[in-house]
């Protein structure tokens, strides 16, 4: 029975472990980081700039963001979309919807909380009777 | 342990699917469980998150991020981080091809970079609560040194894990077990760096522009 | 600054007789435990056998036996809380003063969801799910079994408060700002958190453990959807403890850090959000829910299955269903916090999801009768658990989707009637499906079978005393009785209190029959033998082995490319000797070697969180160092395999011949 039967673990770029030190290891990486650079100055650029539209920088900084994950995914942890890969990316996928309802859920209830509460000055005037 | 499969196995399925194939070797088995326990990391820290989001505007009349956060400072971290997470990439290519030179070479790079970006944080830490920035000034300071701070142990653990590993590599030689434990490491170590572009992002970015 | 930090002999309540006598009572019995140990010299084989000991199964048991000794503090807080409310009416203060009855009901919710229900499932979990996968162990052994110890170090700190100062009066879920310094300055909120929090690692760390076995480690040819319900309910359940467990980690984080290093997460002034903890709280607490039921709603379907001779109805359609609760628990954390004051959008759509959360399991229900429908049912005790179930948890869950209607839920909130909802679907959900399980794989754990006589009575005495217990507390709900009430004045609710008090004595004795069901089964082991390795004439790979099983579970790995393998082999076998047994081969088997670290570990996290809750910082730095060192000992350990040889193997398989080889 080879390896390849089980699927690949999570952050090997190849089903065989053992493998060359070979450029196109290397070639991955470099990449990568090359990517990653690119995404980071451009995130810096974009939160220090006074060219882009104000209201729309937290946007594009949040997608710049993920686009850098999902390149470190790539070329870092060696995720790819392979048959090979399906339990990896099913248990990414698991955690990232947990995450999103995490995040997504809680500042919507704390907003909307926030919102509803009377303001302070409110809160004074009805402790005094 | 010993999973040979039995002859009736070999006899049944000739083209078994990875999902019928019977238990994982133990390679798999390992990195599967860390990616698992790497899943419930990154919940942790969404959760620290999401009560940073809550709390990000409740300075209390404090300093808020604009006037304490020093982009310079944290752009150095950032490529401090980012080229660990490079080397660390390097230093898994050097330890599968089993050359011990190189394995350490690029170790010792990763963890230089690593420490530096600890320094780096803990210099800015300092100097936050040397101008009354504290934790306790207010409930976006907590946050903040909460989410940060933890981010921050776990580089710190990250580190530990490293010696450990070189340690490990020098007394035992790349035995299944060890580079095991090399490739949990480069998994931690680019979560942990996957986790700092979400941290930058909300906290430095975010929290300075307008 | 004191050497002792907060500790000193003001801690031990000295006047208070309850308090003493129990501890006394406890520490006598442990001193006598303990010293009948070791004058037996019965402590190396202890150590041996079951303290280092990484095998699934005996991990399993210990979980089993810590839950049941839990259960047993847990339901004493809650018999005395029902005595108190029985007789606190009017001018009379019952025997409870208010400080100590705080933390009665601190402790009974606090014990029985993480120390009873926790680890009663998750040690039914360790127990089965290998055997039903056809494998040897779980994925990490050694893992396994710092997860139990930790949970015990949980455990053991939750009962030192007992003695040693006191425990939270900040209820099970500890809302601040009452959890907070200001209003809680003792060291009973930080028992509950410390305790939880060492629990909670455990937890989280055979979440890891079990998702990783079941999706990596199955026998030959078992697919995902080969696999046994129990161990898809499995899964799922540890996929929620994976995503859901870091966010109480986190959340009592937080609460410590506001406690100890002055942080404003929860604090009223600075800035703080209070409502934030309770939101992050049920983010974990929703799923919790599942977690716990989950497995008991496989229990159920592997009992009804087996007992009823026939395949489980729909088993698609039941995988489908446990899955889908375990993304729906993500979505539905607000209803428990619906009169926090969020907006009519909120509730509803909170409120819509959580009735939605209904269906699949009003899936599985049906799914469970139509097994049984048509049926050969043997009315054995796990059936009996298993139907008196259905007819309780169906009423429960309706007043569940009662309460997910926001108005509904704006009369009923605080009130009884919750109480009451909750206790009617974690009692039938988890705690019957938990003794179902007890009873249908304790052959296979020790080789004999339970009484059934004492377990019908134990099941009638805890159906009809639930009924008392809990029917009338809807009432006293809907009268207007808030929860936690340490006397009242509205003497209506008295004869309710007094027959749920009844109810709870009539528990009790369903408690006692259990206890003398165990005595009675180990006095006439002999006669209940399981000689075949199939006591229930089962369906899945458990039963294909010995009773109980050998360390390495299964001589040959099974092959097992069906749903119910051991059944259709022996449907097909039937009539023909099989032969194979005799011609076997056998190969040495690598197995884990036992391991002090989980014990090691164990002792030093008490020792630490101990340190932390009384302020003896020397001490939890000595803690903290020590499970360090354990740490690095462990990374640099030599061997961590034993062979078993393959003559070895051989005669065991040729002692305890099975009905058929898979």
């Amino acid at each position: 029975m080879t390896e390849a039967q089980y699927g690949r673990a999570p952050g090997d770029n190849s089903s065989d472990p053992v493998e060359a030190w070979e450029p196109s290891g290397l070639l991955v990486y470099t990449i990568g980081l090359l990517l990653a650079v690119l995404l980071t100055t451009t995130s810096f650029w974009v939160a220090n700039t006074s060219l882009l539209w104000a209201p729309g920088i937290a946007l594009g900084l949040a997608v710049l963001a993920i686009a850098q994950m999902g390149v470190h995914l790539v070329f870092f942890l060696h995720i790819t979309t392979g048959p090979d890969n399906t339990n990896n990316v099913l248990a990414l996928a698991f955690g990232v919807l947990i995450v999103f309802l995490v995040i997504a859920g809680s500042l919507w209830i704390m907003a909307d909380l926030n919102e509803m509460m009377p303001p302070a000055e409110l809160m004074d005037l009805h402790m005094q009777h | 342990m010993n999973f040979a499969p039995t002859i009736e196995a070999v006899h049944h399925g000739a083209l078994l699917s990875a999902s019928e194939a019977g238990p994982a070797p133990k390679r798999l088995v390992v990195a599967y469980g860390f990616w698992i326990f790497l899943l419930s990391d990154i919940v942790m820290f969404a959760a620290f998150f999401a009560g940073y989001a809550v709390l990000v505007r409740a300075t209390a009349g404090g300093p808020t991020g604009a006037e304490l956060f020093d982009q310079t400072n944290v752009a150095i971290e950032t490529a401090c981080l980012l080229a660990s997470s490079f080397t660390c990439g390097l230093m898994s290519l050097a330890a599968n091809t089993r050359n011990r030179v190189r394995t350490y070479f690029f170790a010792l790079v990763t963890f230089v970079l690593g420490a530096a970006f600890l320094a780096l944080e803990i210099r800015e830490f300092g100097d936050m609560i040397a101008i009354g920035a504290t934790p306790h000034r207010s409930a976006f300071l907590s946050a903040f040194f909460a989410l940060v701070g933890c981010h921050g142990l776990h580089v710190a653990a990250g580190l530990v894990w490293l010696v450990v590993m070189m340690a490990q590599i020098a007394t035992r030689g790349f035995r299944p077990a060890v580079e095991r434990r090399l490739l949990c490491f480069s998994l931690f170590w680019h979560a942990l760096d996957i986790i700092w572009v979400g941290l930058f992002t909300v906290v430095y970015l975010m929290g300075v522009s307008p | 600054m004191n050497f002792l930090g907060k500790l000193s002999w003001d801690a031990v309540p000295l006047h208070e007789p309850i308090i003493m006598g129990t501890s006394a009572v406890v520490v006598l019995a442990i001193v006598f435990i303990l010293g009948w140990i070791v004058i037996k010299g019965y402590l190396p084989y202890l150590w041996r056998e079951w303290i280092t000991s990484v095998d699934h199964k005996r991990i399993g048991v210990m979980y089993i036996v810590l839950a049941l000794l839990m259960l047993l503090r847990g339901f004493a807080d809650g018999i005395m809380m029902r005595s108190q409310q029985a007789v606190a009416a009017g001018g009379a203060q019952g025997y409870l003063p208010p400080e100590h009855f705080d933390q009665i009901f601190s402790a009974h919710g606090t014990i029985m969801i993480f120390f009873v229900a926790m680890p009663l499932v998750i040690g039914l979990m360790n127990f089965a799910v290998p055997l039903q996968l056809g494998v040897r162990d779980v994925a990490f052994p050694t893992l396994n079994s710092v997860s139990f110890w930790l949970t015990a170090s949980g455990v053991l700190l939750t009962n030192i408060s007992l003695a040693v100062g006191e425990f939270s009066k900040a209820g099970w879920v500890a809302y601040p700002p009452l959890s907070g310094l200001q209003f809680s300055p003792g060291v009973g909120v930080d028992y509950y958190l410390w305790a939880l929090q060492i629990s909670g690692i455990g937890t989280l760390l055979s979440g890891i453990n079990f998702v990783t076995t079941i999706l990596k480690m199955r026998a030959p040819g078992m697919g995902l959807m080969h696999m046994p319900v129990f161990c898809w309910t499995a899964l799922a359940s540890n996929l929620l403890i994976v995503a859901a467990f870091p966010v109480l980690t986190v959340t009592f984080a937080m609460l410590l850090l506001d406690r100890y290093l002055d942080f404003h997460f929860f604090t009223i002034d600075a800035g703080g959000n209070p409502m934030m903890y309770v939101n992050l709280f049920w983010v974990w607490g929703h799923p919790e829910v599942y977690i716990l039921v989950l497995p008991a709603f496989g229990i159920y379907s592997e009992v009804s299955a087996t007992f009823s001779g026939k395949p489980l109805f729909g088993y698609r359609s039941m995988v489908a269903a446990t899955m889908t609760i375990s993304i729906l628990a993500y979505t539905v954390w607000l209803h428990h916090f619906f009169t926090m004051g969020a907006s009519a959008n909120i509730n509803a759509f909170f409120g819509v999801m959580s009735m939605i959360i209904a269906v699949p399991t009003g899936v599985k229900i049906f799914n469970w009768l139509f097994t049984m429908y048509g049926g050969r049912v043997r009315f054995t005790v796990p059936v009996l658990w298993t139907i008196g179930f259905m007819v309780t948890f169906v009423l429960g869950g309706l007043t569940g989707v009662l309460l997910a209607v926001p108005p509904i839920d704006f009369q009923m909130h605080n009130s009884l009637f919750l109480v009451a909802h909750f206790h009617h679907v974690i009692i039938p959900g988890v705690v019957f499906g938990a003794f179902a399980g007890y009873h249908y794989w304790f052959p296979k754990a020790f080789g004999f079978t339970l009484d059934e006589r004492w377990g019908r009575r134990s099941f009638w005495c805890w159906f009809i005393g639930f009924h008392l217990a809990f029917m009338p507390l809807y009432v006293v709900g809907l009268m207007g009785m808030t929860r936690r009430m340490q006397h009242y004045d509205n003497l209506d609710w008295q004869p309710w209190l007094m027959v749920a008090g009844i109810g709870a004595v009539v528990i009790l004795a369903g408690i006692v029959c259990q206890v003398v069901q165990l005595v009675v089964s180990i006095r006439d082991r002999e006669q209940n033998r399981d000689l075949t390795g199939d006591p229930w004439n089962g369906r899945t790979l458990e039963w294909s082995t010995a009773s109980p099983p050998p360390a390495w579970n299964f001589a040959v790995l099974p092959y097992a490319a069906e749903t119910d393998t051991f059944w259709n082999r022996k449907q097909r076998a039937r009539g023909k000797r099989d032969e194979r047994a005799q011609e076997r081969e056998y190969d040495p088997i690598e197995m884990p070697k036992n391991s002090p670290t989980g014990f090691v570990t164990a002792f030093f996290a008490v020792v630490t969180g101990f340190a932390l809750i009384w302020h003896i910082w020397w001490m939890a730095g000595l803690g903290a160092f020590g499970a360090l060192v354990t740490f690095l000992v462990f990374a640099f350990r030599h061997e961590d395999e034993i062979e078993i040889p393959a003559e070895q193997i051989a005669r065991f398989d040729r002692a305890h011949p099975v009905g058929v080889v898979i």
